[in-house]
């Protein structure tokens, strides 16, 4: 039973499938909560109420991604042990006390606050509102902080020991863990996905209302905010990238290896595929385009530099390269349209014409769900790239399982696809009604939901504010 | 008796996060439970509302009993969720749907009824397997080496089902007086009367957990009845008695704070009372403290920030709530 091989897949598909879901949520969030404490700040400064009216609008939409969020995420603090219990047990020691430092420093933060910041506007005074704010800001970015941390420890293990019940346990203090060796390239190319992942939503809703209505004002502030946002960060977002890569080569080969479909060794450069059909089992690339010594120039900064194949990984080793070269092309190949949208944007705008150029304002709509497939994307390509192992070279993830019964881990599969497609679908409709309709002067908050607008207040924090509400809900 | 090791204060921690969520999450869910019984419209809406702000600081003790015990106790969080997956995952899915019913019933009002639906029936089922967790735990888990090595039906037994509807009419009355204390008119007066229906419940509900758990195996009988344990054991349910009828006096006085109180100090008994029975087993007769606690390093690195960080949530958790005082108004109350 424990080495049930169906068992360990569906675990498998079961952890990606409720990991990548909820991965979703946060990718937006962490961006989403600093857009609305930059708002928030502007309004405070210059008191136009153009701000506060983006900011409501954005608050709404920022209520029902959280709450998605929240509930997916809870699922996943206990997955590690559902599904991964030798993992869990062996590697607790090490990423245990970091994940608890994560509820601690950021979960709690955001939560804690983020009723006031929700429903306390007329509860508390502006600035206090304002501090809210920016705690659940500052909250999501430290939850970023911890899990990227245990994912890079996952993926680079530093500063451990191994105790005779085969437990992986801290060797010299908790900084080379925490600040493993892939930690801080991991964690400034994820954040910035973030962030980029926000603007190019928040850009595309600025599109859609600009497309039905250019003089519309919260729309071309939208825009503004979010086309300077992509201009100015996809560009760090590349360069970024391309030290992350050099990090990975360097820690983990194979996966670069995979991600680039390079399954023969080429030890006088190597060639960089653009495209091709990797085939795992002959492990070569069919119909590969490619660019004679291009790879070892980006890799090794070298025309002529070696580069090591697959065929030097033992076959047990070897990652999926099927499915890492793909994923990666997807990441990058969106990276650069990110890339472009920037730029263009840029020439809009030195040429005045950036809320007039029908053309851009479309392609800014179409890469509204840009970023999240990147993200997606780009997630797959390090966790799939990793494999065969859950801690690189020391644990192999079918050492990993608990004991589980594939019929078990099936039915529970089934009903967290089921339930997930359901309820996350039926909430990105909700969002996707709420960005249709562009702000509005004087933006109602979020607890004044439409059913209820007149008559009941939702909350104690509303009780002043009824009146008011009422007149236009 | 107990010793201040850090894995003991760790245990300590840990029990003292579980007890936070099973009270705060135990009002929210325990509204859920009920949340049927109120009339469409403005009573629905304001139990809702009352807990709307803090529901999801409620929930996140949850996490820190999940991801703490992960970190303090890895062996043992790795055999209890092995042992105890089908009522987890169903927990998990439960709390999915209440947890999204918050936003979204204000958001689609052509689908609130099942939103509603979504809301309750998630929260019944996240009390409901939250129960029969505890129960499927006291009973005993069958550990194989350092793996969970029993079936996938273990968990299902009559007690685990027992202490599963313990939770759900415990939580029920936790959210009546939550409401009794958080409304006013109406739906006050509906909080009342439930609470007058689980008010019983909930002390049959722990007069018969309380009865089969000694007999259930695990050492819990000489842990209760042996000298000189029961000289201090004797006196649980001497207290339960005692706050129970303050509980009666404050229903018929028509207190709007003291019955939430006197619940809460129930749920504080019960809880000593199963720390009795378990100490020093995380996993009854297999697996205790000691063996499953992470190195002293790990729980020292944590207990740096726990002890600094813990206070710290507690203040503002405290403030959040204080944001909130007072009634959930209606219209024109203010």
């Amino acid at each position: 039973m424990f080495h049930d091989a169906d068992a360990i897949l569906l675990a498998r598909i079961q952890f990606g499938f409720t990991i990548s879901f909820h991965f979703i949520f946060p990718a937006f969030t962490i961006g989403l909560a600093s857009f609305l404490a930059v708002l928030e700040a502007l309004w405070l400064k210059t008191g136009r109420a153009l701000y506060l009216d983006i900011y409501k609008y954005w608050l709404k939409i920022f209520a029902v991604v959280f709450a998605m969020g929240v509930v997916s995420g809870i699922v996943m603090s206990y997955q590690f042990g559902t599904n991964w219990a030798v993992f869990s047990d062996r590697a607790g020691p090490v990423i245990g006390p970091l994940m608890a430092y994560e509820v601690l420093t950021a979960f709690f933060l955001e939560a804690g606050f983020l009723g006031v910041m929700l429903f306390g506007m007329r509860k508390v005074g502006k600035s206090l509102h304002f501090f809210a704010t920016l705690m659940v800001a500052v909250g999501t970015f430290i939850s970023a902080f911890w899990i990227l941390s245990v994912n890079s420890w996952m993926q680079t293990p530093a500063g451990y020991a191994m105790n005779p019940q085969g437990q992986f346990v801290p060797a010299d203090g908790w900084i080379p863990i925490i600040f493993n060796p892939s930690f801080p390239y991991r964690l400034v190319h994820t954040v910035i996905a973030a962030y980029l992942t926000t603007a190019l939503v928040v850009g595309a809703v600025g599109a859609w209302h600009l497309l039905k209505d250019a003089k519309q004002e919260h729309a071309r502030k939208m825009f503004s905010m979010a086309m300077w946002m992509a201009a100015l960060v996809a560009p760090v977002q590349v360069l970024v990238g391309d030290q992350h890569g050099l990090n990975t080569l360097e820690h983990q080969p194979a996966k670069i290896m995979a991600m680039e479909g390079h399954y023969q060794s080429h030890p006088d450069g190597a060639p960089l595929i653009l495209f091709g059909i990797p085939d795992d089992d002959a492990q070569r690339m069919n119909h590969a385009i490619e660019i004679p010594r291009l790879g070892s120039l980006i890799l090794k900064h070298d025309l002529d530099a070696p580069l090591a194949g697959l065929d030097t990984i033992a076959p047990e080793n070897r990652p999926p390269a099927e499915v890492v070269f793909w994923t990666f092309r997807i990441m990058v190949g969106l990276g650069v349209l990110m890339l472009a949208l920037g730029v263009w944007s840029l020439i809009a705008r030195w040429a005045g014409k950036l809320y007039d150029w029908r053309w851009l304002k479309r392609f800014a709509l179409l890469m509204g769900p840009s970023g999240f497939i990147a993200v997606i994307a780009g997630w797959m390509t390090t966790e799939v790239g990793r494999q065969p192992f859950t801690v690189y070279g020391l644990l192999r993830t079918a050492e990993s399982a608990s004991p589980l019964a594939a019929p078990a881990v099936g039915a529970s599969l089934i009903a967290f696809v089921v339930v997930y497609f359901a309820v996350f679908g039926m909430g990105s409709w909700y969002l996707l009604k709420l960005m249709s309709r562009a702000p509005q002067p004087h933006e109602p908050e979020p607890a004044n939901a439409p059913a209820h607008a007149a008559g009941i207040t939702p909350a104690p924090a509303m009780a002043g504010g009824a009146k008011t509400e009422g007149a236009h809900g | 008796m107990v010793d201040l090791t850090l894995t003991n204060i760790w245990a300590g921690i840990l029990a003292f996060a579980v007890f936070m969520y099973v009270v705060m999450d135990g009002f929210d869910l325990g509204i859920g439970v009920m949340f049927r019984a109120f009339p469409v419209g403005k009573e629905r809406d304001t139990a809702m509302n009352s807990i709307a702000p803090v529901w999801d600081g409620n929930e996140t003790w949850l996490v820190l009993g999940g991801g703490g015990l992960m970190a303090a106790f890895p062996l043992a969080y790795s055999v209890i969720m092995s042992a105890l997956y089908a009522p987890l995952i169903a927990m998990l899915l439960g709390l999915v749907f209440r947890g999204v019913a918050f936003e979204f019933r204000w958001r689609d009002p052509a689908h609130r009824a099942f939103w509603d639906l979504a809301f309750s029936g998630g929260s019944l089922v996240a009390a409901l397997m939250q129960g029969i967790m505890l129960g499927a735990l006291l009973q005993g888990v069958h550990v194989d080496g350092r793996a969970y090595g029993g079936g996938w039906w273990d968990w299902l037994t009559p007690f685990s089902l027992l202490t599963g509807a313990s939770v759900v009419v415990g939580y029920g009355l936790l959210g009546a007086c939550w409401l009794n204390w958080k409304t006013e008119g109406e739906t006050q007066q509906h909080a009342r009367r439930l609470m007058r229906i689980f008010a019983p419940l909930t002390l049959a509900a722990l007069a018969a957990v309380s009865a089969a758990t000694p007999f259930l195996g695990n050492e819990y009988f000489d842990r209760w009845f042996s000298m000189p344990r029961v000289l201090f054991t004797a006196q649980v349910p001497l207290v339960i008695a005692i706050l129970t009828w303050r509980f009666v006096r404050s229903l018929r006085r028509n207190y709007d704070l003291a019955p939430f109180v006197l619940t809460l100090a129930v749920f504080g008994l019960s809880f000593v009372g199963l720390g009795i029975s378990m100490y020093p087993y995380l996993v009854p007769n297999s697996i205790t403290l000691e063996m499953a606690a992470a190195p002293a390093s790990s729980q020292a690195f944590m207990l740096v920030g726990a002890s600094v960080l813990v206070p710290l949530i507690l203040a503002y958790t405290a403030w959040s709530y204080w944001v909130f005082r007072g009634k959930v108004a209606h219209e024109g109350y203010h």
